[in-house]
């Protein structure tokens, strides 16, 4: 079992903060989304079944959406992890593997 | 035209599809078989599987014969309502990657559970986990195994027990001498034939309407009324629909077969990498069965479809069948057999490891067993769980068990994911509040089901039901919540400062940093 030592804990706990506060948000947005769908099936049907063109409702437009939604904000994350997130725990992690401090 | 359907009928294209399968599939086996001698290789394929790999088997995992049959079945007798389920089951996979895949794979090693218990006390963390686990785990399989024995009976014309027995033999074979690397390469396998199954079919059915899906749509509006493109009489209730959203959301994260495909890749980073693909095939999946669903409407007819089957589940198959023929009914009724296979094969792994990893090694030996003889006993916990699995199926022939599916969904929402969540994120969480959130959300859920309308009356034919929810998770989740708090907070903490950095520190660096 290797058992971590010292890391600086400050810089760790930001990067912590940061990634939980981007996850949070995502997870609020997607919930957000999601339920607002779900809240107009059960609230507002009429709505819903509202054609825009032949052949597409609102509901058929708002279900694909959702799906839509859902690639975008994993994208979103994945992007932000890739770009700040790991280069960030790269340089801890380093530090922590005992690099001359 | 159902008097023309070769559906219940032995169909030897159908037959030389599934053989052509199985080979593949026990070829693979034989293969990983020689690969895995340790538990790293049994449980997560010596974390090894690529990104791109574990999300094809995150996705074959997932896809299951309850969403490719049952939804396109649902879409095709009531139109809109389908939608509700397809981007159910999708939004939960966002949630997985932020909240559960990264922390999940720094945190554990082979169970969910050993990121729950990993701050807290071992043995009464590891038997509650256990029991969410093998209910999550009992009921999914139980839904799949009574599925496969109708679904079989009905595209091959083979007798329900033999198919019971095939796909029991199979599942057993693969987990017990492939181990997860076998289990993985079927999900991949099972995975690429139903996406170009699906997608073949679906374009298919689009060439007939200039490749235009709302032009699809409109010839089932023109036909069957503008209603099929609207909310219909699935979710009457407000708070139904709520409740069964929030299980299909939240249960994706607390399901122990897909949690334990994070451990299958190198790092953290593989995992967030996975999960990003699964989202986008899964999606494009459910995408393809409403098309697929609305075709089989137009096409096929709704009262053709329940002439074949009442619930609608061989819309697919019968699309297939007008389609392309025999031939093509065949691939896709192969398909659908290979799809539930992999699913039961990977739900068997997870439940043996559950008896292995967190009921053998950490309760019964205090965490003291050699590898080889976990090893042993996961494997002998496969054979068990497969040959449970077969008897099961048997049982329960001819009951209705389409609520098993949402009921499994709904006790990884409540029983799984609210202590896997607190045990991530919340330093103050502790082992009694872990147990009783597990224990209430577990056996809440059970109580609540058979309580609903659900058992009562779609099960048992009563007249009402005690708790008016079909799906109980909109009581069951915040209540697995507000238990794990309140119990936390009124014993005593069992953190210290030391302990939790160090939680911190591998929750992001990992046990190699």
């Amino acid at each position: 079992m290797t058992q971590p030592t010292a890391v600086s804990p400050e810089p760790l706990r930001a990067l912590a903060r940061a990634r939980t506060r981007i996850a949070i948000q995502l997870t609020i947005i997607m919930i957000v989304v999601y339920f607002g769908f779900i809240m107009l099936i059960a609230f507002d049907k009429e709505f819903l079944g509202r054609i825009i063109v032949p052949g597409l409702s609102v509901g058929i437009l708002l279900g694909a959406l959702v799906i839509v939604a859902s690639w975008v904000l994993t994208w979103i994350y994945v992007r932000w992890a890739n770009a700040h997130y790991d280069s960030a725990i790269d340089a801890l992690g380093r530090e922590s593997r005992g690099a001359p401090r | 035209m159902n008097a023309q359907t070769a559906i219940g009928q032995p169909n030897a294209i159908a037959m030389v599809f599934f053989f052509v399968f199985i080979a593949i599939t026990l070829g693979i086996t034989y293969w990983a078989a020689r690969r895995t001698r340790t538990t790293e290789h049994f449980y997560a394929a010596g974390r090894t599987v690529s990104p791109g790999q574990n999300g094809f088997a995150l996705a074959g995992d997932y896809m299951s014969a309850a969403s490719f049959l049952g939804i396109a079945g649902l879409v095709s007798t009531t139109g809109f309502d389908g939608l509700i389920y397809s981007t159910g089951w999708l939004v939960g996979w966002p949630v997985v990657l932020f909240l559960i895949a990264e922390p999940l794979r720094n945190l554990g090693k082979y169970t969910f559970a050993d990121v729950v218990a990993l701050r807290l006390r071992q043995v009464p963390v590891r038997i509650a986990a256990a029991i969410g686990t093998l209910a999550t785990v009992t009921f999914y399989l139980i839904a799949q195994m009574v599925g496969a024995g109708g679904l079989i009976k009905l595209m091959f014309g083979l007798s329900y027990e033999t198919a019971i027995i095939i796909v029991g033999a199979a599942m057993i074979a693969y987990v017990l001498f492939g181990g997860m690397l076998a289990t993985t390469w079927v999900q991949i396998v099972k995975a690429v034939l139903l996406l170009s199954g699906a997608f073949l079919l679906a374009l298919l059915v689009l060439a007939k309407f200039g490749f235009s899906p709302v032009a699809l749509f409109n010839a089932a509006a023109v036909r069957f009324g503008s209603g099929v493109l609207a909310p219909g009489k699935l979710v009457a209730n407000p708070l139904d629909a709520v409740s069964l959203g929030m299980a299909l959301m939240f249960g994706t994260a607390g399901l122990p077969h897909i949690l334990m495909r994070f451990y299958t890749v190198p790092d953290a980073r593989a995992a967030r990498t996975s999960v990003f693909y699964a989202t986008g095939l899964i999606g494009f999946f459910y995408l393809l069965t409403f098309v697929l669903g609305f075709g089989a409407m137009v096409l096929v007819t709704p009262d053709a479809i329940k002439a074949v089957d009442k619930g609608g589940n061989m819309a697919a198959p019968l699309l297939a069948e007008f389609i392309g023929g025999t031939a093509f009914l065949g691939f896709i009724a192969a398909v659908a057999f290979a799809t539930i296979l992999a699913v039961v094969a990977g739900l068997a792994l997870a439940g043996a490891s559950a008896l292995s990893h967190d009921l053998w090694v950490n309760v019964v030996k205090g965490g003291h067993a050699s590898g080889h003889e976990e090893l042993k006993v996961a494997r002998a916990a496969t054979v068990v769980l497969g040959v449970a699995a077969v008897l099961l199926g048997i049982t329960f022939k001819g009951q209705n068990v389409a609520f098993m599916v949402s009921l499994a969904f709904a006790i990884a929402a409540s029983g799984n994911f609210p202590a896997l969540l607190m045990a991530i994120f919340w330093r103050r969480f502790s082992t009694a509040g872990a147990v009783a959130s597990m224990l209430t959300g577990t056996l809440g859920t059970l109580l609540l089901i058979w309580l609903s309308p659900t058992i009562q009356v779609d099960v048992l034919h009563r007249a009402g039901a005690w708790f008016p929810l079909k799906n109980p998770a909109l009581v069951t989740i915040p209540l697995a919540f507000l238990v794990g708090i309140v119990v936390s907070l009124l014993t005593a903490t069992e953190g210290s400062i030391e302990r939790d950095a160090h939680h911190e520190r591998q929750m992001h660096l990992g046990t190699t940093a």
